[in-house]
Order: structure tokens, then C-alpha cells, then sequence
């Protein structure tokens, strides 16, 4: 295997705004730290799950790596070539290559776009196909994704479809291009329960098709556990561990990563016991707290972690954590 | 052990211009006390439209067309709207997904919280110490009763939300998806919480989509699909031995963090409720009906009735018909 | 054009402001109507002068007779078609201009976005009828040079409008979608906003047209549209209007109303059709 994607020192800050009277009297402009210095990198092929809460920053972290948004500061490699370099053309040379699947797909499709035109266009934007051929394959790949009779669903809009088969039609555009990359942005979590397996045995099917290498961003373990080969936990705008997924549900070091765990609702394991008792809710992501960013809901902080930043340390194979008191069983 | 809820027969239709919409089809089902229950189903299979329908608040252009709610040997959908006031937010509470559905963006959450203790009769100094005392009660400093709805989190907001519905020892509360908005960690202490509640002597009405939520803290599972109630019983009975075709398929259909297998999706969509299937309304999904050529002819003509097939277990399945 | 007849055919679907919008449309398709088929109509060559002036209306002359003796009843048929192709022309100039230009000075922003806006906002802000009063006086009478005149009160509205909705529009998330798949910026306005924009143009188009239509008539009552003896129906409001004391009232009574008529019809067609695009919306 070689490497597909490598992100070093990533950072995207957005500016906090600030009222009239603050500019007037030059406040210090503050920023939100949405991602602070991350680094990971994905092989070809593979399925890196980034989990997280809300405002940890992982979904910023999906939108810079395509350079939806500018990153701050930081690398973004994709097959060698640094991206947060290239200027608008070559940008969208390499998008063919690298696409996103979103999480609303009541919102990524535009309400009077046929979706059968959705999903051909990217095919002539990149000019890889005339109208015929596009509008062709656009029914193959209609009739791919499932949703049959082709014909009649490439005349629809996308308010006559349900979110499961809205965001077959996102799935559709997005692998139409036969990319190398996807980041899949909590693309299950609007979709109805009972729908959400047959979206995760679509994209896996594509997986396999493409060899796709894959960004999942996700808050829900479960389906993490499912799809990724490894897993990276963010919080905060840091990475706090990443390991293969197996290491990481079973042997999770960081005190976070086992609180997230412990929560998650299981039909399996119904009596639990809690191995952790963590307190307060997320900070503000405009002053995170120094040291590790964990401490102040952490049971098991000293004056090291208030001070000190832990930086991601090999614990086992593969299996990084950034914290000064990891977790042993 | 005691019923304090029972509900029978309840159908609830949509009026809506596209036509009527068959959102909740002979319901029945009770829940005794300090009892958790939790109905668990798909958007649109009519698990929140029945927890409105206990308060009467079913939403227009909804009706209820048939079916009693008895609470105290009162059958609540014969209520005058007094009569109701006085049930609603004293003996039956109810919170929501989005805890901003029972608070006033403009006012301090304490004022809010006394304001539903004066109302019913307390002095103005009790009611803030009472406010107070159920804010620690969710695990809320005091000092919140001076801020704003907007000034806390999401999970503060339905811990507040809570609080208010707890004020007068309810002996029912309804509980529509309150953490679906929320963070797992969060999601876990609301659950908590709610157990919390249980052990005092309340029972739950818990409306959730996510099975695995339900699996945990209840004591029994209503599984809904297309407006009907398709299977009841105890977690075990649910979970260990799950007999409807579609509560199957359900559990197989859901990722979990512990367990090996694989997923598997439940084929085609949720039936469109202006014109449901003849029969039971799961059999155009049902692996079962499509294998079995024997059925044919009975789920896709026959309605499907809920039978006790063991002990609190009911099925709404033809394949459990006494013959 | 799709668009339109998702809008417009249901008409007889039971939505709010469906009365108005049936009203308005009859109004407007009997006037283009007799626009189109005037000579039919028309009983009497609009232009042709007689010694029968000033008769009341009768079976013979259904709107009387003006002071040369023409049928007033042919020069209101006739002078529709003068109302109808310079408003239509005036409002499709706007168009032209105000949509392209808002969409790019609400897509790109920045420093084309502060130009234009100023440029508009300070047209917009000057008297819609004086304008067009020293357009027309500078380029001369003429159907044309109104439908010109008119159309420069009409870019701001058109702009304003277009680069509000783009602002919206372009931070919705199949935009972000769009640029994710590649799509250049060109592609993005044309493919995906501006289709986005089309209910919200057909209002104002609606809107732009009832005013417009009051504008061409205030032209041309002050003598800036058409040369005489063109029928018209401003001009024939102003020729009439001194005789109006004399008892002859029909001179006045019929150009106005169709004005106000033809006026009322496009701005109740676009009252009903925002309402019902903000049910749609919601």
C-alpha cells in the first residue's frame, strides 16, 4: 500500500465577528480554532473514520482538504502533489479526482436541477463526455445507485425524492468521476435508520469498484466501526487518537476516546458500567484550555496536563494517542 | 403492577390537501407504573404523532378519529380544554427534541421555570427556592436560573426543559426524541437523567428512532412501522426474540459498536400513508411473505391484529395467528 | 420555462391568491389579445380624422369620438399595442442588464460588487419619472427611445434583487457542491443560481411591468413617447384631459381606466405569484 493523502500541521481558524463598536475600538480580532495543527495521513484504498462532536472540527477538516475553504496554515498532499498550492485550474484538474459526499441531501442538490442532470454535470463540466454520453451514463449510474426505472428518475427533481434516495443521488454525482478520493461527511446521519444500511452497502460497493480511499466523518461510532480500517478521534480541533479501528474501540487510550465509547448506546452490550465519569461539556473553541485541551473534564488530570500539550505518542502498532495519562486496561 | 396509561384503538388521520394521510391505525397498548417504555420506529411510522395524541395535542390538520386515552379512569381524549390544562404539565409531562419548543427565548430560565410553579398556586419566594432546587436536581447549578435560554448548550436547554416538566412529580412523562439533537456524552447524562426520574416514580413515554437508545434503560419496546403498532414487549422479549418480520430486519439493519456482524439493509421504502398496502403494511418489504408462497393471499389481503404471544409480548404478525 | 408553467398552470389548484392571479391574467390575456387581433377589432381606422367630434358614446362610436372626430374606441385597441411593446421591450432591456450584472456583483463581491452597487443604488434612488422624463427628452420621442428610457429605471430594481438572492443563494450548500464537483464560477451562476432565481425574477418582472406601464403612460401624457397621431393611450389622457370640463368625459374616462386596469392586472398576477412562492418556500 502507499500513501494516498497526507495532511501535516493543518490548521483553519475563522475569524470571530466582532461588533462595530469592538472594530472601533481596535479589539483584538479572537479567532475560532475549528482545526489547530493536525497531521494524518490515509493509504490508498483506505477508510479513515474522523469521529468527533459537534464543533470538534472534523467537518471543517473534510471542507479544507477539498480547499472548499482556504486552510489556514498546513499541507494538504493528495498523490504527491502539495494542493494548497495549486491555483483555481489546477484545483479543478484534481477535483475529478477528489469529491465529497455531503451529510444534508436535502441541501447539496439544487432544487431545480433535474437530478439526472445533476449528476451528468460534472461529466461536462471536465469535458469528458458530450450530452449524450453524459445523459447515458448518468442512467447507468442511476440505475447503479438504485434508483429505477432509470429513465423516469433522471426527469425528477429532487423535492419528489426521500432523503435516502436524495443522497443516492449526491452518492451518484460524487462517483461519476470514478475519483481516487471521497470524504463522506456524516453522509448517514440524516437518513432514516432503517435506510442507513443500504447507503453504507452502497458506498462500500463503490469502495470496492473503485478501490476508493476514503474520509468518513462521522459522530456515530457505530457506523465508524462498520465502514473505516482506522479511526482518528477528534476534539477540540486536535487529534487525540488514531489507530486501526479495532485498537481503538477495544484499547481506546485516551480518556476521551473511551468517555465517547462508553456513551454510545449498544443493543449488544446493554448493562454497562461506567469506567469513566467525565464532567462540563465541550469549551469554547475560541480559548481552548492550555495544556491538553481535555484537562479540565478529565478525571485523571495533574498540573502536567494543564501546562504541558501532549503530542500524539505510538502506544501500539499503528496506535497514536496524545495524552501524558493514557488509559490501560 | 398498576396501568397508569392505557391506550385503545387509537387511530389518528392526517386531513392534509393531498389527500388523508393514515398516520397512526388501532393502537393499543398501556404502561404501568415507574414503568419505561419506549416506541421506537422510523419518521413517519406515527411514534410522536400517538405521544401528542396522549395530551390531546395531536397537530393540526391531524384528527383523532377513534380510540380512548384512559389516565385515572378518565379518558382524557373526552377532556374539556380546562380539565386538560390541568392534566398537562402536572401529571403528564412532556419534553421535546428541541428543548426551545417549551422555553421563551427572551426570559431568564428561572423566572421561566417559577412562573409554571406560580401559576398552579405557589408563593413567588417558594417557587424560585423550588426552581432552584430542580435545576440542582438535573445536575444544573443553581446560578442558571439567571441566564438566558440562549447562554446555555443544547444539552443545558433540555436539562432546563426537564427540570420544568419534573416540577410537579408527573406520573407520566413523554420524552419525544430528546437527545436526537445531541452529542453522544450529552445524550447518555439526558438518558441518565430520565432514569433518574423513573426511580422516583415517574413513568416514561420515550419516543426514539435509534433502537440501540432504547435498548439500554428501558423496560419495554413498542416497535411502530407505517402507523401501526407492530410488536410490544419486554427488552428481552424484543431484542433476544424479536418475532415481526420487520423488528427483525430492524435489529439486522443497525450498526453497533459491539457487535461483528454485518448490516444488512431492509429492501425498498416505507409505504406511502395516503394509501397504504392492503394487509399488513410491512409485507411488500417482508423477506418472509416474498419466500412463503403459503402467505400469499392472507398478508396481502388480511389486517394484521396484535396478539399476546407470551407473557407482555404482542405481535401484530400473521405468522403468530392462533389457527 | 419550466418554471413558469410549474407556477402559473396550477392555477386551479386551491392555493391562497388564486382569484387574483385568475383576474389579473384574464385582464392582461384580453389585452394582449386585442393588441394582437386590433385590426379585427377595431371598427374605425384609429388615425383617420372626421367632422363627428366630440360624440358622446354610442352604438355607432361604443367610446364616443375625440375632438378630430377619431373613434375612441379603435384608438384604445390601437394604442394597446403601443403600451404592450414598449413595456415589454423597457422591462426586457432591464433584464438584461440588472440580472447578468447582479449575479455577478453578488457572486464575486469585492470591489466590482462596491462599483456597481453605488452606481445602482444612486440610480435608484433618483425619481423614477423624472428619469426617464430626461432620458427621453435627450434621445427624442420615439416607441423605441421610451422603451430605452424606461428601461434604465428598471436595471437598478432588477440589480438590487438579483445580487440580494445571489448573496443567499451562493452559501447554500449545493453551491459548495457545485465547486466541489469542479464546476467553474460561470457554471455555478448560470447553471445553479440563476435557475434558483427564476421565481423570485417572474415577481419582479410581474411587479416591474404594472410600474412601467404607469411610467410609459406619464411619458407620453407629458408628449415624450409617441409622435401624433400615433394612438396612444397617455397621449389621448392628455388631449382629452382640457376638455374634461366641457363635459367630455369619455375623452379621459376610457385611456385612463385601461391604464390603470392593464397597470392593476400585472400587479396582482405578481402579488398572488409571490405569495404563493413564499408557501412554496416555507
Amino acid at each position: 500500500m502507499s500513501e494516498l493523502l497526507r495532511v501535516e500541521h493543518l490548521k483553519k481558524y475563522f475569524p470571530v465577528k466582532r461588533s462595530i463598536l469592538e472594530v472601533l475600538t481596535k479589539k483584538e480580532e479572537k479567532f475560532v480554532r475549528a482545526v489547530d495543527d493536525i497531521s494524518f495521513s490515509i493509504e490508498r484504498g483506505e477508510t479513515l473514520a474522523l469521529i468527533g462532536e459537534s464543533g470538534c472540527g472534523k467537518t471543517t477538516t473534510g471542507r479544507v482538504i477539498l480547499r472548499l475553504i482556504e486552510p489556514t496554515e498546513g499541507k494538504i498532499i493528495f498523490d504527491g502533489i502539495d494542493i494548497t498550492k495549486l491555483g483555481k485550474e489546477q484545483l479543478r484538474e484534481i477535483r475529478k479526482r477528489m469529491q465529497m459526499v455531503f451529510q444534508d441531501p436535502y441541501a447539496s442538490l439544487s432544487p431545480r436541477m433535474k437530478i439526472g442532470d445533476a449528476i451528468a454535470h460534472p461529466l461536462l463540466i471536465h469535458g469528458l463526455a458530450d450530452k449524450e454520453e453524459a445523459k447515458e451514463l448518468a442512467l447507468q449510474m442511476l440505475k447503479r445507485v438504485g434508483l429505477t426505472p432509470e429513465d423516469e428518475f433522471y426527469n425528477r427533481y429532487p423535492h419528489h425524492l426521500s432523503g435516502g434516495q436524495r443522497q443516492r443521488v449526491v452518492i451518484a454525482r460524487a462517483m461519476i468521476l470514478k475519483p481516487d478520493f471521497v470524504v463522506a461527511d456524516e453522509a448517514v446521519s440524516m437518513i432514516d435508520v432503517s435506510m442507513r444500511a443500504s447507503i453504507l452497502e452502497l458506498l462500500e460497493s463503490f469502495r470496492e469498484e473503485y478501490n476508493l480511499t476514503m474520509l468518513f466523518i462521522t459522530h456515530d461510532i457505530a457506523v465508524a466501526k462498520l465502514i473505516a480500517d482506522r479511526i482518528a478521534v477528534m476534539y477540540l480541533g486536535k487529534i487525540v487518537e488514531i489507530g486501526p479501528t479495532d485498537e481503538v474501540l477495544n484499547n481506546p487510550a485516551h480518556p476521551y476516546t473511551l468517555a465517547l465509547i462508553q456513551a454510545v448506546p449498544s443493543i449488544v452490550k446493554r448493562e454497562k458500567k461506567k469506567m469513566i465519569e467525565i464532567t462540563g461539556e465541550v469549551p469554547n473553541a475560541v480559548n481552548p484550555p492550555s495544556g491538553c485541551r481535555f484537562h479540565p473534564r478529565c478525571p485523571f488530570a495533574d498540573e502536567l496536563c494543564k501546562t504541558k500539550e501532549p503530542e500524539l505518542i505510538e502506544i501500539g502498532k499503528n496506535h497514536f494517542v496524545a495524552c501524558h495519562h493514557p488509559v490501560k486496561d | 403492577m398498576k396501568t397508569i396509561i392505557d391506550v385503545k384503538n387509537l387511530s389518528i388521520y392526517y386531513y392534509t390537501l393531498a389527500g388523508i394521510v393514515r398516520a397512526v391505525e388501532n393502537v393499543s397498548f398501556s404502561i404501568g407504573e415507574k414503568e419505561w417504555v419506549s416506541f421506537v420506529g422510523e419518521s413517519g411510522s406515527g411514534k410522536s404523532t400517538v405521544a401528542y395524541a396522549i395530551l390531546n395535542l395531536v397537530p393540526s390538520p391531524g384528527k383523532i378519529v377513534n380510540g380512548k386515552v384512559v389516565f385515572n379512569g378518565k379518558n382524557l381524549l373526552e377532556l374539556d380544554e380546562e380539565e386538560m390544562r390541568q392534566i398537562r404539565g402536572k401529571e403528564i409531562s412532556m419534553v421535546f427534541q428541541d428543548p426551545m419548543t417549551s422555553l421563551d427565548p427572551l426570559r431568564k430560565v428561572g423566572d421561566q421555570i417559577a412562573e409554571v410553579l406560580i401559576e398552579h398556586g405557589a408563593e413567588k419566594e417558594e417557587a424560585f427556592e423550588r426552581a432552584k432546587e430542580l435545576l440542582r436536581m438535573v445536575n444544573l447549578p443553581e446560578d442558571r436560573i439567571n441566564y438566558y435560554p440562549h447562554q446555555l448548550s443544547g444539552g443545558q436547554r433540555q436539562r432546563v426543559a426537564i427540570a420544568m416538566a419534573m416540577a410537579f412529580h408527573p406520573k407520566l412523562l413523554i420524552a419525544d426524541e430528546p437527545t436526537t439533537a445531541l452529542d453522544v456524552i450529552v445524550q447518555d447524562s439526558i438518558m441518565d437523567l430520565i432514569a433518574t426520574l423513573k426511580s422516583k416514580g415517574t413513568s416514561i413515554f420515550f419516543v426514539t428512532h435509534d433502537i440501540s437508545l432504547a435498548a439500554e434503560r428501558s423496560d419495554k419496546i413498542a416497535v411502530m412501522y407505517a402507523g401501526k403498532l407492530v410488536e410490544f414487549g419486554k427488552v428481552e422479549q424484543i431484542l433476544d426474540n424479536p418475532l415481526h418480520p420487520y423488528t427483525k430486519a430492524l435489529l439486522e439493519s443497525v450498526p453497533d459498536v459491539w457487535s461483528e456482524r454485518k448490516v444488512s439493509a431492509i429492501p425498498g421504502y416505507p409505504p406511502d400513508l395516503r394509501n397504504p398496502p392492503k394487509g399488513c403494511r410491512f409485507h411488500p418489504r417482508c423477506t418472509i411473505f416474498k419466500i412463503k408462497k403459503e402467505l400469499h393471499g392472507i398478508c396481502n389481503e388480511l389486517e394484521t391484529e396484535l396478539i399476546e404471544v407470551e407473557k407482555d409480548h404482542f405481535v401484530a404478525c400473521h405468522l403468530y395467528r392462533r389457527r | 420555462m419550466e418554471i413558469i408553467t410549474k407556477i402559473v398552470h396550477p392555477i386551479f389548484e386551491k392555493k391562497p391568491g388564486r382569484g387574483l392571479l385568475i383576474f389579473g391574467l384574464a385582464i392582461v390575456i384580453i389585452v394582449i389579445l386585442m393588441a394582437i387581433f386590433a385590426p379585427l377589432i377595431a371598427p374605425y381606422d384609429p388615425t383617420k380624422t372626421s367632422d363627428d367630434s366630440f360624440q358622446p358614446p354610442s352604438a355607432e362610436h361604443l367610446m364616443g369620438t375625440n375632438r378630430l372626430g377619431q373613434d375612441v374606441f379603435s384608438r384604445i385597441v390601437w394604442g394597446s399595442r403601443i403600451v404592450l411593446y414598449v413595456v415589454f421591450i423597457a422591462t426586457l432591456l432591464s433584464m438584461s442588464i440588472g440580472i447578468p450584472l447582479g449575479l455577478i456583483s453578488g457572486y464575486h463581491g469585492g470591489k466590482i460588487d462596491r462599483a456597481l452597487s453605488i452606481i445602482m443604488d444612486s440610480i435608484y434612488a433618483f425619481p423614477a419619472l423624472i428619469l426617464a422624463i430626461v432620458i427621453a427628452v435627450v434621445l427624442g420621442p420615439s416607441p423605441i427611445n421610451t422603451a430605452i428610457a424606461i428601461s434604465f429605471v428598471y436595471v437598478p430594481t432588477y440589480f438590487r434583487m438579483v445580487r440580494g438572492q445571489t448573496l443567499s443563494l451562493k452559501e447554500q450548500l449545493f453551491v459548495e457542491a457545485a465547486r466541489a464537483i469542479g464546476a467553474r464560477d460561470k457554471e455555478i451562476m448560470v447553471k445553479y443560481i440563476l435557475p434558483n432565481l427564476a421565481p423570485t425574477v417572474l415577481v419582479v418582472f410581474t411587479l416591474s411591468v404594472a410600474d412601467a406601464i404607469l411610467t410609459e403612460a406619464g411619458l407620453s401624457f407629458l408628449g415624450l413617447s409617441v409622435t401624433p397621431p400615433t394612438p396612444d393611450w397617455g397621449y389621448d389622457l392628455r388631449v382629452g384631459q382640457p376638455f374634461l370640463l366641457d363635459g367630455y368625459w369619455w375623452l379621459v374616462f376610457f385611456p385612463g381606466a385601461m391604464i390603470m386596469l392593464l397597470a392593476m392586472a400585472f400587479a396582482l398576477i405578481g402579488e398572488a405569484l409571490s405569495e404563493r412562492i413564499s408557501l412554496a418556500t416555507r
